[in-house]
Formats: C-alpha cells, sequence, structure tokens
C-alpha cells in the first residue's frame, strides 16, 4: 500500500526524545560511573517487571505515533491521490478493530445488541428484540450457541501464539548477547532478568490472548456510537504517553537553565528568577490550566481556518496542553536544582575551576549540570503518572484534550453518565480505569526503583 | 516578628502585581474583546452592532491600556486595565458575565465548600496519620511492605475512580445516602457524608505513604536511638519523640493548604453537586464565563500567598528554634 508519511507535531517532539534518550544510552555505556545507578534498577526484581509492562505501552505507543496518508487511488496523470485520513501503523496494525462498528453499546463478549430494537421479522410484523451485532461473535450461528467454549479455545490459541512470540523474542536476544537461556530463567544470572523474562511471558501470553478474541469479539464491549472499547483503550496509549513525557521535555530546558542560574550566580539573578517562579507557583494549577485553555479555545475557534485537518487541530491542542502543563510544572524542579546549585557552587572544584579563570558558562555546563542530573531523573520519572491521572481529571472538566482525541479521560468522560442507566453500562469506565492504573503503577514502581538507584542520600541509609 | 510579617506582605505586592499582569495578558491580549464577543454570541455569523453591544454590556468596550478621549486620571481609569484587573486588588470583582456579582457569589459558596473541605482535611490527617504511625511502627515487616504496596496501589488509581466508584457504591447500590445535591443548615449533613468519605479515600495512599517518610526519617535520627538507649518503650518513643517532632512538616504542609481550602475541590463538588466554589469555578469554565475565572485566578494567588505566610508563622510556634527576623 502507496502512503504519505505525515509528521504531527507531536510526532516531530517524540522523534527527538527518542533521539536525546539514544544520545543519553550511547553516552552512558561509555562511562562506567554512569551506567553503575542503571544497574541497580536492572538489578532489581520490581524494575525487571516494571520495565516490561511500560514496554508493552510504549511499542503500543510508538506504533501509533507512525502517522500517514494512505492512497486512495491514480488520478489522471498517473499521479497517487492521498486520503486526507490522517492513519498510523498501530490503526493498520489493530485492522479489523478500528473498522468493525457496532450500532450502539454492546457488552463485553456480547452476541446481541445491549438495547432493544424494533426490527421486522421475516414475515413482515415489528418485534422489540435484541439485534444480532454486525460483527461481535459473527461465526457463531444465530443463537450464539457455544460461545463459552469458544472464547475458551480462541483464547488458548491466542495465549499460545503469544508464548510462541515470547520464545522467539528470547532466541533473538540469545544470539545477541545473554548466555544461557535456563540459567536466564532459573534466575542464576548476577541481575534478576530472569523476573523481566517471566513477566513478559505473561504479557505476551495475556495479549496474545486478547488479541485473538478480538478479532471475533468486542473483548471490551462497544460504545455509543458501537466503536469498540479495546481498541479506544489502546489508542489512548498514546495520549497517556505523550502527556507524561512531551510535558517534561518541553519544560526541561527552562528549569534546569533558570534553576542551576539562579544557584549559581545568586544576586539579582536569582531575584528574578526567585520572583518568577514564585509568582506562577501562586495560581493554583488548575485555574491557570483552565485559563489558558479557555483563551486557546477561543483562539481556535475564532482562526479555524488555519488548520488543515481535525487531527492536525486535536494535536496542537494536545503539545498545547503539554506546554501549559509544563508551564504549571517546572517550577518544584526550578527550586530543587537551585538549592542543588547553591551548594555546588561552593565545593572545591567549582571553585577552583573559578580560580583557573574558566568562564561561567563552561563552569555551568561541565561542573555544575552532570552533577545535578540525577535530581532531573529523578523528577522526570517521578512526574510521569501524576500527569498521565492529571489528563483524565482536566478532560473531565473539559480542559484537557480535544473531544476528538482518544484518551481515558474523553472515555471516562463519555461513560460516567451511563452508570445511571439501568442495567448498568460499565465497561467503558472499567477499560480506561484499568489501562490506566497499570501505566500508572508501573511508572509508580519504576520511579521508586529509579530514585532508591539514582539518590546518593538514600543509598548511604543502606 | 511583626516587622517580618509586615516585610512579608509587602513582597507578596510585586506577586500579585506578576499574577495580574499575567491574567491582563492571557486574558485581553492574547485574544481581544473582539474574539471573546463572538464567542459568546457564537460563531463567525455576528454583526459587529452585536459584538459592540455585548461589549458595552459587560463593560469591554473601553480603551485597553489608556482612554486618549477622557481627561485628566480618568484617560487611565476608564479603562479595561484598570476597570478589570486593577480593581481586583480591591477585591473588587465586578460582574460576571452573565450579570451577577461575583464577591457576592463568592460569599455565600464559600461555606459549602468549607463544610466539606475541612471535614475532609482533618478526618484524612487522623488517618493518615495513624495508618503511617502503624507502617512505622511495623517497620521492616510483612505489614509494612504490604502496607506500601497498598499504598502505592492507591496513588495509581485515578482520582475520577474514587469519585465514580463511591457513587455508585454507596449512593446507588446500597442506598445509603443521596448520589448528590446539597441542603440548608444542618440538614446538609447527609449531602457531606459521601464527599467527605470519597475525599478521605482517595488521599490516604499518598497521605500515609508520605508520612511513613517522614517517621521513618524521624526514626533513625540519634535523639530517637538515645531514647530507646535510656530503656523508654517503643510506644513512648514513637508517640512522645518522633510524632512530635515528625509533626513539624506535617503541620507546615497542612498549614500551607489551610487558605486554599475556601476554594474547595473542583472535582468533587461539581460531582457532588456542592454548590461550593469549586463547582463555581467549573461551570464558569463550562460557560466561558471569563470574569468569573479572572476573579478565581487572582483569589487563589491571595490565598496561595497567606497560606505561605501563616507556614512561617507556624514554624515559630511549632518549633522554638525557629526565629524570623
Amino acid at each position: 500500500m502507496a502512503f504519505q508519511p505525515v509528521i504531527l507535531w507531536t510526532d516531530a517532539l517524540v522523534y527527538l526524545l527518542l533521539v536525546l534518550i539514544g544520545l543519553m544510552v550511547w553516552y552512558t555505556r561509555r562511562h562506567e560511573h554512569l551506567l553503575t545507578p542503571w544497574r541497580r534498577v536492572s538489578g532489581s526484581r520490581t524494575g525487571q517487571a516494571t520495565m516490561v509492562v511500560l514496554g508493552f505501552y510504549i511499542a503500543v505507543g510508538l506504533m501509533d505515533t507512525l502517522h500517514f496518508n494512505p492512497q486512495t487511488g491514480v488520478d489522471d496523470a498517473g499521479k497517487p491521490i492521498y486520503s486526507t485520513e490522517v492513519l498510523s501503523v498501530f490503526d493498520v496494525v489493530a485492522g479489523p478493530l478500528r473498522t468493525q462498528r457496532e450500532k450502539t453499546y454492546s457488552a463485553p463478549f456480547a452476541t446481541h445488541l445491549f438495547s432493544k430494537e424494533n426490527v421486522q421479522t421475516a414475515d413482515g410484523r415489528m418485534e422489540r428484540i435484541f439485534p444480532r451485532l454486525q460483527y461481535g461473535g459473527a461465526h457463531l450461528d444465530a443463537s450464539g450457541a457455544g460461545k463459552l467454549a469458544d472464547i475458551v479455545q480462541k483464547g488458548a490459541i491466542g495465549a499460545a501464539q503469544g508464548v510462541v512470540a515470547w520464545a522467539l523474542l528470547i532466541l533473538l536476544l540469545n544470539k545477541l548477547r545473554i548466555g544461557r537461556i535456563r540459567d536466564l530463567l532459573a534466575g542464576r544470572r548476577p541481575q534478576p532478568w530472569h523476573v523481566g523474562a517471566w513477566t513478559a511471558l505473561a504479557m505476551f501470553a495475556f495479549v496474545g490472548a486478547l488479541w485473538e478474541l478480538s478479532g471475533y469479539y468486542h473483548v471490551l464491549g462497544t460504545d455509543k456510537v458501537g466503536e469498540d472499547v479495546f481498541f479506544q483503550s489502546l489508542k489512548s496509549i498514546r495520549t497517556g504517553l505523550i502527556i507524561g513525557t512531551l510535558t517534561t521535555l518541553v519544560m526541561l530546558p527552562a528549569a534546569i537553565l533558570l534553576g542551576i542560574m539562579a544557584g549559581y550566580f545568586r544576586g539579582w539573578v536569582d531575584d528574578v528568577i526567585q520572583y518568577l517562579y514564585t509568582t506562577l507557583n501562586s495560581i493554583p494549577g488548575v485555574l491557570l490550566i483552565a485559563a489558558a485553555v479557555l483563551m486557546m479555545q477561543i483562539y481556535m475557534s475564532n482562526n479555524a481556518d488555519q488548520f488543515n485537518s481535525l487531527t492536525e487541530r486535536a494535536d496542537l491542542r494536545l503539545l498545547f496542553l503539554c506546554l501549559i502543563l509544563g508551564v504549571t510544572s517546572w517550577t518544584g524542579l526550578c527550586r530543587l536544582l537551585r538549592g542543588e546549585a547553591l551548594k555546588l557552587r561552593e565545593l572545591e572544584y567549582v571553585q577552583a575551576a573559578r580560580a583557573f579563570g574558566v568562564n561561567h558558562f563552561r563552569i555551568l555546563v561541565r561542573h555544575v549540570l552532570p552533577n545535578v542530573m540525577h535530581i532531573v531523573l529523578i523528577t522526570v520519572v517521578l512526574d510521569f503518572s501524576g500527569l498521565v491521572l492529571a489528563e483524565a481529571v482536566l478532560s473531565y472538566i473539559s480542559i484537557g484534550v480535544d473531544p476528538a482525541t482518544n484518551s481515558w479521560g474523553n472515555m471516562i468522560n463519555g461513560a460516567r453518565l451511563e452508570l445511571a442507566r439501568e442495567p448498568v453500562v460499565w465497561w467503558s469506565l472499567l477499560a480506561a480505569f484499568t489501562f490506566m492504573f497499570t501505566l500508572v503503577l508501573a511508572a509508580n514502581l519504576f520511579s521508586d526503583v529509579v530514585r532508591d538507584a539514582f539518590d546518593p542520600r538514600l543509598r548511604e541509609q543502606r | 516578628m511583626s516587622a517580618y510579617i509586615i516585610r512579608r506582605l509587602l513582597y507578596a505586592i510585586p506577586i500579585l502585581i506578576g499574577v495580574n499582569a499575567l491574567t491582563f495578558v492571557l486574558f485581553f491580549v492574547v485574544n481581544s474583546p473582539d474574539d471573546m464577543a463572538r464567542m459568546h454570541l457564537g460563531g463567525k455569523r455576528v454583526t459587529d452592532q452585536a459584538i459592540e453591544a455585548w461589549k458595552e454590556d459587560h463593560g469591554y468596550n473601553k480603551p485597553l491600556l489608556f482612554n486618549e478621549a477622557a481627561a485628566g486620571t480618568a484617560a487611565l481609569t476608564d479603562t479595561i486595565l484598570y476597570e478589570k484587573s486593577i480593581k481586583l486588588f480591591l477585591f473588587e470583582f465586578g460582574q460576571s458575565d452573565s450579570g451577577r456579582d461575583i464577591s457576592e457569589d463568592i460569599s455565600q459558596r464559600m461555606w459549602p465548600s468549607l463544610a466539606i473541605a475541612v471535614p475532609t482535611l482533618l478526618v484524612g490527617l487522623a488517618i493518615n496519620i495513624t495508618f503511617a504511625l502503624l507502617l512505622a511502627f511495623f517497620r521492616a515487616t510483612y505489614l509494612d511492605f504490604w502496607g506500601v504496596v497498598i499504598c502505592v496501589a492507591m496513588m495509581s488509581i485515578s482520582s475520577l475512580f474514587y469519585i465514580i466508584g463511591g457513587q455508585f457504591l454507596v449512593g446507588k447500590l446500597l442506598n445509603l445516602v443521596p448520589i448528590s445535591g446539597y441542603d440548608t443548615g444542618l440538614h446538609a449533613w447527609k449531602f457531606m457524608i459521601l464527599p467527605v468519605i470519597v475525599g478521605v479515600i482517595g488521599g490516604i495512599g499518598s497521605g500515609t505513604r508520605w508520612y511513613r517518610t517522614l517517621f521513618l526519617e524521624e526514626i533513625h535520627r540519634d535523639y530517637v536511638r538515645s531514647a530507646r538507649a535510656k530503656g523508654l518503650s517503643e510506644h513512648w518513643v514513637l508517640f512522645r519523640h518522633v510524632l512530635r517532632n515528625a509533626l513539624i512538616p506535617i503541620l507546615t504542609g497542612v498549614v500551607v493548604v489551610l487558605p486554599l481550602l475556601f476554594i474547595g475541590s473542583l472535582l468533587v463538588e461539581s460531582f457532588f453537586g456542592i454548590p461550593g466554589l469549586g463547582s463555581y469555578t467549573i461551570d464558569a469554565i463550562n460557560n466561558q464565563d471569563f470574569a468569573i475565572v479572572r476573579a478565581m485566578v487572582f483569589l487563589g494567588a491571595v490565598l496561595y500567598i497567606i497560606g505561605l505566610l501563616l507556614t512561617d508563622i507556624s514554624y515559630t510556634i511549632a518549633d522554638p528554634r525557629v526565629r524570623l527576623d
């Protein structure tokens, strides 16, 4: 299939982030003292398990970041015509999940619609029945008999596929460098890689089963307009990850620069920077976000013609939300860095550098910055989960992401009124909360491991 | 002490000016009053007369910074900057875009906010400190380990889940209390129970964990070791020494949020239909009532600064070693 790549703003920043992480990995691998704390991370069982879970989320998020316009046909001159619809690689992988829409609500694994409808029977009478779903369980016979056995069977096949995929991956890694597999799985290695490997096995089997089943059923039901909830939840992963990572990426330069400058130069520079962050800090975060997002909404509605497509507009809104969240969240890090820089500037090596006549910029970059990087890293990792949770809350008060963007907040917002229905439509809510909980829990546990590994103060206690 | 307080109050002035300047830029420079009017009147097909009339009604028809038409000081006072921004310093919030008096709304609506926020804070504090003390007492045992695991798990659950789940379980399935709403006077108690419970449960995870860290930090201090060496029992050490000293950071953490209790919780209030300042703000956001949002931003900043000042003062009261001068 021919296609035309599309790079949205957030995509570009994600690529930038990947490049930066790549550089960081490359640099760290060359320096033993930088590698040590990371060894402590991979030496922790929790670290191993959470990294695998986070890896799954990141994989889906990255697949969903590769955007393109599919080709719809050829014009008279033989040039390809591209659709204006923006798809991602993940949409292609998910295939039928995206396109198989039902009419309205249906429960997880249902074969019939959730609400009764008037249907004309063969002999021309009108009857109120639960109509059969168009796609969900369509391979079963009309009554939907034998569903349970079918689910178990399909699930087992999917899980087996997952296990095979896992085995192939382990073999591939084995080719690379990890040594004897039996030692690895039995935990006879200095690092607890076996925890990671077994977690991966469980995840592969689980995801495999879900994936196989989702080809035949709506495993998490469908929402009001009949869209598959499982697909929505997976699409929301990208939004969650973007909010959690890009927010810190956009605020880091300002926080680092201003923080160490305030601590290092002191005097009026310090006063100005302190004034800046006290002012920003004294506005309650939600209100500042609300004010900024309201203003952006006005701007966007009055300048609607500047945006080529809805996707582009939603994407810019997402980016703007990251920016404004960054503005409200950089102050904490800035204050921490200022304190640390205040301490560092009095240390002998900085004094010596100054005595040698090294200029300020060089001192900041070579002597101060490397020694505050552990604080930066810890803060970035700690902030992540809070930002993911904040997205849901902000979307609920309608100052979050664009309503057209898939996000857990939008899913909750759309489904929360349905709890008043009888019987209750619970699956959208549960799906969104479960996906969010898994990501945030993994991130929280991982950030604890990172903090323990990098914080010198905690290390002394042991 | 009083000299210090006065100095701090003076220091608050430039910060409030900064907040005010920021909101002014955000609300009047990024988007002109014309844009706002068009937004309110709906879309592009709005006549210029309608926009002018709307601006006239809401007092946005003046020049932004300097009124050349007016004479004397009126050239400065008869402007949007003065009418809409500088008057905030006098706590004259003016009228909302829907024509109601904001100051009066605020003075009415802060009581329901307080009625929810104060019990939530106090009950939450009591429960969190109790749990944290328990975990610290049983430190490095399985109880401690699983307690922390549960805390981390509770922290990872979205606050929306607690609210929706609480409403569904207690209000709908068990039918114990009304799902949402509010009543005047003492009849309000049955509407208050659920929001308070939800608020407390939502805070247990992070609160308990944070206080446990504070207690553990204190437990490793030298004076605690000396107390134990003297032969004091573990309970005595914990309650008499550790708790009292760890209360200092806890206290300051609480004092800083005290003034902000007036504003209440946006989420809880709007879910439970409490007519407090939180739901007031949310309604304003949803109705795009900029006058109210602007007033709330300013009020929030003032309350935050008061909180910081109270924190400093409470330090000197709680810890005699701290001197302010």
